[in-house]
């Protein structure tokens, strides 16, 4: 026999029913506030629909750590050429350089002067100087040693142009040169040295952001085989999600959320980790500085102090990092569900 | 047997109509459906039947004859090899997504194996049809905890669905079925884990259900539990299907 509580009303079937408690409650509740219904303060209400923490996941923001850390020091590196080079080419851009040659028959010190002369006069040009004979030679040391008599040796003898703010047009004073002085004297305004330097230093930029594009791509290539992988884990949870009714961008999103999160997580430790990097260099670098050898390595880098430019595009690189894992992951979800 | 009270459930109060009363269109329509899965035999061949809105039934067979085959038909989950398979007035071979979700919606089904998700308590189960639907976790509480609390599962809420015993499987995968007040009802084996009390008052659930409108399809080879209902009976045998009324 059933017990009482099984022995169902005689209601009809077009009347709701005498609520009872053993009732199923079909019925809409009363709202939450209206109800005495307290629930266990520990009760987890709102898990992650896909299943987190596994060792697949923390393995996946290991390696989104690792590739955002690898394309955060080549995008901090690219970023030290970039503002080097403009440095770079500021000073040199900001000279320019008279080269007279000893010639026979001719009174150098006396074309020199006319040069000295000739550039004075030229507007837009802020100071010259005259580099003496001695300094000439001294300029000859490095290749053919102190100590040598340099008299007999026809050595070319310079004057320099500090150039004004807004560079002048040095094409008068060139063909006045060529003019007053021709076959003896040439301007050399750096034009040749400065287009080297700029292709160099645009060069090395663009191979920098094409590292960061390719270290971008492999982060999405390794979100695309860890979706598939979690999608392949989690079958029995996607087809009950679908049995109960969700739709395929529901599942995506519940997908990108998750992996979003993993993306952060690697991209914040990877970026975190690049600026620690920078910073520990600039301090070294700042240290070396006081040696002959810190002073070269700053000639030719600059400061290892990647500016807030620098610390920007890391942090960048650490976001687009992560959101390019949640948008992969949600298209690889809604490709694997089509 | 109409009519004859059945150890406490009085038989005519399910809804056995198995003709369409007016133009109402069925909940479910099956016209000479086969069914194979790949180049094996054919699981189910010609089978014909209508499910009338507000009607209760069984489906019963011995095992292996297909009725989970029949049952993920209706739910969509594998297309027929042929025939054509209506669900709410809606022909399904070539349905899109969209649609496919807005009838799931539907639907609630209590799989054999339950089919929880092992790291969601059993609160989270049970309110995943609301959760998926879009709503906020404090408009559906209430309910979800009401009708926790009537499957006897009040203490249990919080616990993930590895440490349920096999009847708390059983009554937190129906409770996730009628959380969302379906239309239409399929239950596979949905006794089968639970003690004979418990099976009847789940069935008494199942037809309170029916009478307020849902039409239910129960998946069983449980003949006693049958017997406590006077419902139309589906039985699949050789792959055809009969309707004893």
């Amino acid at each position: 026999m059933m017990d009482e509580t099984d022995t169902p009303s005689a209601a009809p079937a077009h009347r709701p029913p005498p609520r009872t408690d053993d009732r199923p409650p079909v019925k809409p509740p009363a709202p939450p506030e209206s109800r005495a219904a307290p629930l266990p303060p520990t009760l987890r209400r709102n898990a992650p629909l896909v299943p987190t923490d596994s060792a697949a996941s923390r393995a996946l923001a290991a390696v989104i750590a690792i590739l955002t850390f690898l394309a955060a020091l080549c995008a901090g590196a690219a970023e030290i050429v970039a503002s080097s080079a403009v440095q770079w080419q500021d000073t040199v851009a900001q000279e320019a350089t008279i080269q007279v040659r000893p010639s026979p028959g001719r009174d150098i010190d006396a074309d020199v002067a006319r040069a000295e002369g000739l550039a004075k006069a030229t507007p837009g040009i802020a100071a010259v100087r005259v580099f003496s004979k001695a300094e000439a030679e001294r300029l000859l040391e490095p290749w053919l040693g102190s100590g040598l008599d340099l008299s007999d040796l026809p050595v070319p003898r310079l004057v320099t142009l500090k150039l004004a703010e807004t560079a002048p047009d040095l094409k008068p004073l060139r063909s006045s040169l060529s003019e007053a002085l021709p076959g003896v004297a040439s301007l050399d305004d750096h034009a040749l040295w400065l287009r080297r330097l700029s292709t160099a230093a645009n060069t090395f930029v663009g191979v920098g952001v094409g590292i960061v594009l390719l270290v971008l791509v492999a982060t999405g290539l390794a979100v695309v085989f860890a979706t598939r992988g979690a999608m392949a884990g989690n079958r029995e949870v996607v087809e009950v999600l679908h049995f109960v009714g969700a739709n395929d961008d529901f599942i995506a999103r519940a997908f990108q959320r998750r992996f979003f999160g993993l993306g952060l997580r690697g991209g914040i430790i990877g970026s975190g980790a690049a600026i620690a990097a920078f910073a520990l260099a600039g301090l070294v670098s700042r240290n070396w500085r006081s040696g002959p050898a810190g002073e070269e390595i700053e000639a030719l880098f600059g400061t290892f102090h990647i500016g807030w430019r620098g610390y920007a595009a890391v942090l960048l690189i650490g976001v687009i990092a992560s959101v390019v894992t949640g948008i992969v992951s949600r298209l690889t979800v809604r490709r694997f569900l089509a | 047997m109409v009519g004859q009270d059945l150890g406490g459930i009085v038989a005519d109060r399910v809804n056995t109509q198995s003709l369409l009363s007016g133009a109402e269109e069925p909940v479910v329509q099956f016209e000479s459906v086969g069914m194979r899965y790949g180049l094996g035999p054919e699981v189910l061949s010609d089978v014909s039947f209508q499910i009338a809105p507000r009607s209760f039934q069984f489906l019963t067979g011995p095992s292996g004859a297909g009725k989970t085959t029949l049952l993920r038909l209706i739910l969509l989950s594998v297309r027929p090899t042929r025939g054509l398979v209506s669900v709410f007035g809606e022909e399904v071979s070539d349905i899109s997504s969209e649609a496919l979700t807005g009838l799931r919606r539907r639907m609630g089904v209590v799989f054999q194996d339950f089919r929880l998700l092992d790291h969601l308590t059993t609160y989270e189960n049970v309110a995943l049809p609301l959760r998926v639907q879009g709503r906020s976790e404090t408009s559906y509480r209430a309910e979800v905890v009401e009708l926790l609390r009537w499957v006897g599962l009040g203490e249990r809420m919080h616990v993930l669905p590895p440490l349920l015993s096999g009847g708390e499987k059983q009554r937190a995968a129906i409770a996730r079925a009628l959380i969302a007040r379906p239309e239409l009802l399929l239950a596979d084996e949905p006794t089968g884990n639970v003690d004979p009390s418990l099976g009847r008052r789940l069935l008494r659930l199942f037809i309170e259900l029916n009478r307020l409108g849902t039409s239910v399809l129960i998946a069983t080879h449980d003949f006693a539990l049958m017997d406590l209902v006077d419902a139309r009976r589906f039985v699949l045998g050789d792959g055809r299907l009969t309707v004893e009324a």
